[in-house]
């Protein structure tokens, strides 16, 4: 379970504050939506999950299972079970994909405490996730995302995803930049991570998404916090009507 | 003469002194080094690396040839090895690859080597010190369309707080292919001068790799001359973890259209080293291509030195060559001075460069930590790929994997 309390959060500077006290909880097995317009931060709360370094935290907490999170630096939350899809995945040229996929999850075994994966094993896993992601071996052999297309970097998030079983797993838009077959074999994939142990906080600007990765609730943003929060039908409700009536002062 | 720079340096008085208590020593050579003395920082081709001020002493020439030691980077390269201990060359192997001649010559390397005349006209002062005090040139010969499978391995080891100077003149003859490497493997308080120069003839293909391995205060001066005439096309890759200070100098010429160079280098330098790469591609005739890239990673105090001259002749149509230093800074002592130089007197050419000097990537570093590599490994992972850039140009794979394999090790250490 994800429980956020309270959380206030500035960029680094503390120039200007994006989180205003937000409050969201997310139980194990629940796919958790959230809306709102850009700016919103959307974005910012998924990296704040994750760990990146850039923000400061004011006031607040984040308990995955009870562990409080802020207290971790990210390569432990990712051991003790976040995963953030990335909006932008980056490329790391001279990196091979299978290298980083080793040495990822060779990391959180041994953060764990558990071994490491024997090489044919690994092999296995990747080979079938992969296939079921339509990503072909020769991807894996290249540098990780170098020469992707954007539907391709998306589907090697959910396949590091696959491979890493978070008990959480974030979603920073990961609708941006798919076409609508893509958006199908990455929702997909997706759905096939669903369990009773494993939950999902699903971040998108349109309702599109939704209609193959359907959610348990829905959330809306704004300004940094959370200001409406129901089933799936707030997604719909959302589409035909804009988040003005949520956003006093921004343009839907 | 009042050009005469006084000699003063301990350094530079050991050398004096070892010039005159020797007698196999080339006066004409010595003569044109003593003249300007050890290069320092107002010599513009030494200015980022002031040999005055950085070689404390010269050690004198070793007498005789010291202790191989047992341990080797490359012992498992299958090569044709040719070590040379503290710079004695008393014999080369028995049973020499097939289609090369090698012999050990006597005779004055001032004279007649075919590439010699693409070294500094004006004198190379490293390379005038070479001239005075090694005793004997390694010649090799590769016969005309021999393409050598087995690379030709100089292990150049100095044991002690000696200077060794060697000399290696390789010509290699048209159609012919060959790899050479020269390792250098430079005990604590020795200095190692070694000059390779490298004549290749029309449609020759030429691998050259250097990699400085010294101990920690060991001065490894390191000069490699290529000619290179048509359709030819040399890779030469430079790698350096050892060593106090490192200077290697590249100086290339093409003289036959429609060559090839890819020139690279990557060196990982922490605590107080420094290490040089100075090159100098001359493009003579049209249509020749020259790729340069060299990658320092540099940690503690260390610093890193490139300086690369890209020379395109008024008639050297269609040029096309691209320079790109780049460097990564991981401690706030840690120092890079680039200087990139194009000299274009050609108006159909392309040739640009590129000089970067930055700390890693947080955004990657946090993708990479986001996955769960805890800092440490996820920089080492950045950094190998950051090296592997430049590792990539070197062709002979046994080679790059172990230097990438030398790579990994100095960045876990660091770790």
């Amino acid at each position: 379970m994800l429980e956020i309390r309270n959380l206030h959060v500035a960029i680094e500077d503390g120039s200007k504050k994006i989180l205003n006290g937000l409050d969201l909880t997310i139980h194990n097995g629940e796919v958790a939506a959230i809306m709102g317009p850009n700016g919103s931060g959307k974005s910012t709360l998924s990296y704040v999950i994750a760990g990146k370094p850039d923000y400061e935290i004011l006031d607040g907490e984040i308990l995955l299972d009870g562990e409080n999170l802020l207290e971790m630096e990210a390569d432990a939350r990712a051991a003790a079970g976040v995963f953030l899809a990335f909006q932008y995945p980056l490329e790391i040229p001279g990196v091979a994909t299978m290298t980083f996929l080793k040495a990822a999850m060779n990391a959180q075994s041994r953060a764990r405490g558990e071994g490491e994966l024997k090489t044919p094993d690994f092999m296995r896993r990747v080979k079938l996730g992969a296939e079921k992601l339509g990503i072909p071996q020769e991807m894996l052999r290249r540098g990780l995302n170098v020469g992707f297309s954007g539907g391709e970097k998306k589907r090697m998030e959910i396949l590091q995803m696959a491979l890493l079983e978070p008990s959480i797993g974030i979603l920073d838009e990961t609708d941006s930049g798919l076409d609508i077959d893509a958006l199908k074999i990455v929702s997909e994939g997706v759905n096939a991570l669903r369990s009773a142990d494993r939950s999902f906080l699903v971040i998108t600007h349109y309702q599109r998404l939704l209609n193959y990765i359907v959610p348990d609730t829905v959330h809306v943003m704004s300004k940094g916090r959370i200001v409406k929060t129901g089933g799936k039908e707030l997604a719909l409700e959302l589409e035909a009507n804009g988040y003005a009536d949520y956003v006093s002062d921004v343009a839907a | 003469m009042a050009s005469v720079t006084p000699l003063k340096t301990a350094a530079e008085l050991s050398l004096l002194a070892q010039a005159e208590g020797s007698k196999s020593v080339r006066q004409n050579s010595f003569a044109r080094y003593a003249a300007k003395g050890l290069p320092h920082r107002r010599v513009e081709a030494y200015h980022y690396t002031d040999i005055r001020a950085l070689l404390k002493n010269a050690p004198a020439p070793a007498q005789k040839a010291g202790v191989i030691p047992t341990h080797f980077a490359f012992n498992e390269i299958d090569a044709c090895v040719i070590t040379l201990i503290d710079g004695q060359l008393t014999a080369v192997p028995t049973n020499p690859l097939a289609g090369v001649s090698m012999n050990i010559s006597d005779e004055m390397p001032d004279d007649g080597l075919a590439a010699r005349s693409v070294f500094p006209s004006d004198g190379d002062p490293i390379i005038a010190l070479n001239a005075a005090f090694v005793h004997r040139t390694l010649r090799i010969v590769v016969d005309a369309g021999c393409a050598i499978e087995k690379p030709v391995l100089l292990r150049c080891i100095t044991t002690g707080a000696v200077s060794a100077y060697s000399r290696v003149a390789v010509e290699v003859a048209n159609g012919a292919s060959m790899t050479l490497i020269e390792c250098h493997e430079c005990a604590s308080g020795g200095l190692t001068n070694s000059v390779v120069e490298i004549a290749a003839g029309d449609d020759v293909s030429v691998e050259h790799i250097r990699v400085n391995l010294g101990d920690k205060d060991a001065t490894v001066l390191t000069s490699f001359g290529g000619r290179m005439g048509a359709r030819s096309a040399l890779t030469s890759g430079n790698f350096v973890t050892g060593g106090a200070l490192s200077r290697h100098q590249v100086f290339l010429r093409f003289e036959g259209e429609g060559a090839t160079a890819a020139i690279s280098g990557a060196s990982l330098l922490k605590d107080r080293q420094q290490a040089d790469t100075t090159l100098v591609v001359d493009h003579s005739v049209p249509e020749c291509v020259s790729r340069e890239h060299f990658a320092h990673v540099l940690d503690g105090e260390a610093t890193g030195v490139f300086q690369g001259k890209i020379i395109v002749r008024p008639h050297a149509q269609k040029t096309d060559g691209k320079m790109m230093s780049r460097a990564v800074l991981l401690a706030d002592g840690a120092t890079m001075n680039n200087k990139p130089e194009l000299e274009i007197f050609a108006d159909d050419v392309q040739c640009g460069h590129g000089a970067t000097v930055g700390a890693l990537d947080d955004d990657l570093l946090f993708y990479l930590r986001a996955r769960g590599l805890p800092k440490p490994e996820a920089e080492a992972l950045m950094l190998q790929a950051f090296v592997g850039e430049a590792l990539e140009m070197i062709a002979h794979e046994g080679m790059r994997e172990r230097l990438e394999w030398l790579s990994e090790t100095w960045l876990k250490a660091r770790g």
